[in-house]
């Protein structure tokens, strides 16, 4: 499933600089507590797990649940070690994974 | 004074609130909202913004134009928004924004109109809107503008509804005083589309419209209708000169 992303991280870093990760991915995070207007149930639709690695490495992942409001903002910090793709995946409840990537020079 | 006035609507008293006093409805919330929406990386609305830059190169209709092919970059968007909703002499009706877009999709690119408050026609309204971010509304409400503006003027100090409450009551007699949790606004719609926490989206004018007209359980005008474009004409007057803000973030 395509759904926006963006990401906004430094292009470039000195090696041992400690970089700032801002994600931001579009989704509706339907708890599957609430009724509609008819009364029937609303499904749940929740991404469950975030992941992001650096130059193949995992640096950051997490899981989330029902409790995390629509458009989840997730912001991380890694230290910059060499020039490498950061690779982020979201894979939802039904399995699909959307992905977004962002190269890191470091000098 | 007023009978020399060539309008007597467009005195400032009217407004019902000093012109030191006007607050955009980015007053109204917490530090921390303001601080979602002035970071445009940490701006969920940005999403749309966005996504509008897609829509916008995307070729449609018979002729497979895109916005990009009349109007080049979005950027030359920029001092739009501020002067809408204005009477399109064409059409011979008061358009918005969106509905500009709509008419344009309609004649233009004689593509398939995306409906009011689709996600296409959100993301459009808000990159447009985006372009004019920090200018000043100025609406135009002479000529012929001024039997829309009376309209709009109307609505917003006409009673309606089981609680029987005008717009005015709120938002000019009350405003900064708290309405059970929520703190009252100017309402000036000054930000829209905005990026609404209660919804967990974003939205237009129209749909923040409803809420207030379902609060005072009177039947709301559909989205996109002459009576809600009027009322949006009236409220973007009496925001007269505060900047654009879309994408805003409110409660």
């Amino acid at each position: 499933m395509a759904l926006a992303t963006r990401i906004v991280a430094p292009k470039t870093a000195k090696k041992g600089d400690v970089v700032e990760i801002k994600t931001l991915i579009n989704h509706v995070m339907e708890t599957g507590f609430r009724r509609d207007n008819m009364g029937r149930a609303v499904p749940r639709d929740i991404i469950t797990k975030m992941r992001c690695t650096y130059a193949g490495e995992e640096v950051f992942a997490m899981d989330m649940f029902t409790g995390i409001a629509a458009n989840p903002f997730v912001v991380f910090t890694t230290v910059a070690t060499e020039t490498g793709t950061l690779v982020f995946e979201w894979t939802d409840m039904k399995g699909e994974v959307t992905r977004a990537e962002a190269t890191l020079t470091v000098t | 004074m007023l009978l020399l006035a060539p309008c007597a609507a467009a005195s400032a008293q009217d407004r019902g609130i000093p012109a030191e006093d006007i607050k955009s409805g980015k007053a109204f919330v917490s530090r921390e909202t303001q601080e979602q929406q002035d970071d445009l990386t940490d701006n969920p609305g940005m999403l749309w913004v966005e996504r509008g830059g897609e829509l916008w190169k995307e070729p449609a209709g018979p002729e497979g134009k895109s916005c990009a092919s009349c109007h080049g970059a979005p950027e030359s968007m920029k001092g739009v928004a501020p002067r809408y909703p204005l009477v399109d002499e064409k059409l011979g009706r008061l358009v918005n924004l969106e509905t500009r877009i709509q008419a344009c999709v309609a004649q233009h690119q004689q593509a398939l109109v995306p409906p009011y408050e689709s996600q296409e026609l959100l993301a459009l309204t808000s990159l447009v809107a985006h372009q004019s971010r920090g200018l000043p509304m100025s609406v135009k409400i002479d000529g012929s503008a001024a039997p829309f503006f009376a309209q709009g003027d109307k609505l917003f100090h006409e009673k309606q509804g089981h609680l029987d409450l005008s717009c005015a009551q709120c938002h000019v007699e009350n405003w900064g005083k708290r309405l059970r949790t929520e703190t009252l606004s100017q309402g000036y719609a000054n930000g829209f589309p905005a990026y609404r926490l209660e919804w967990q989206t974003l939205g237009s004018s129209h749909r923040r419209l409803r809420a207030c007209f379902q609060g005072v359980r009177a039947e709301p005008f559909a989205a996109g209708s002459p009576e809600f474009i009027a009322l949006e004409l009236y409220l973007a007057w009496r925001g007269q000169g505060l900047a654009i803000e879309t994408p805003a973030v409110r409660r």
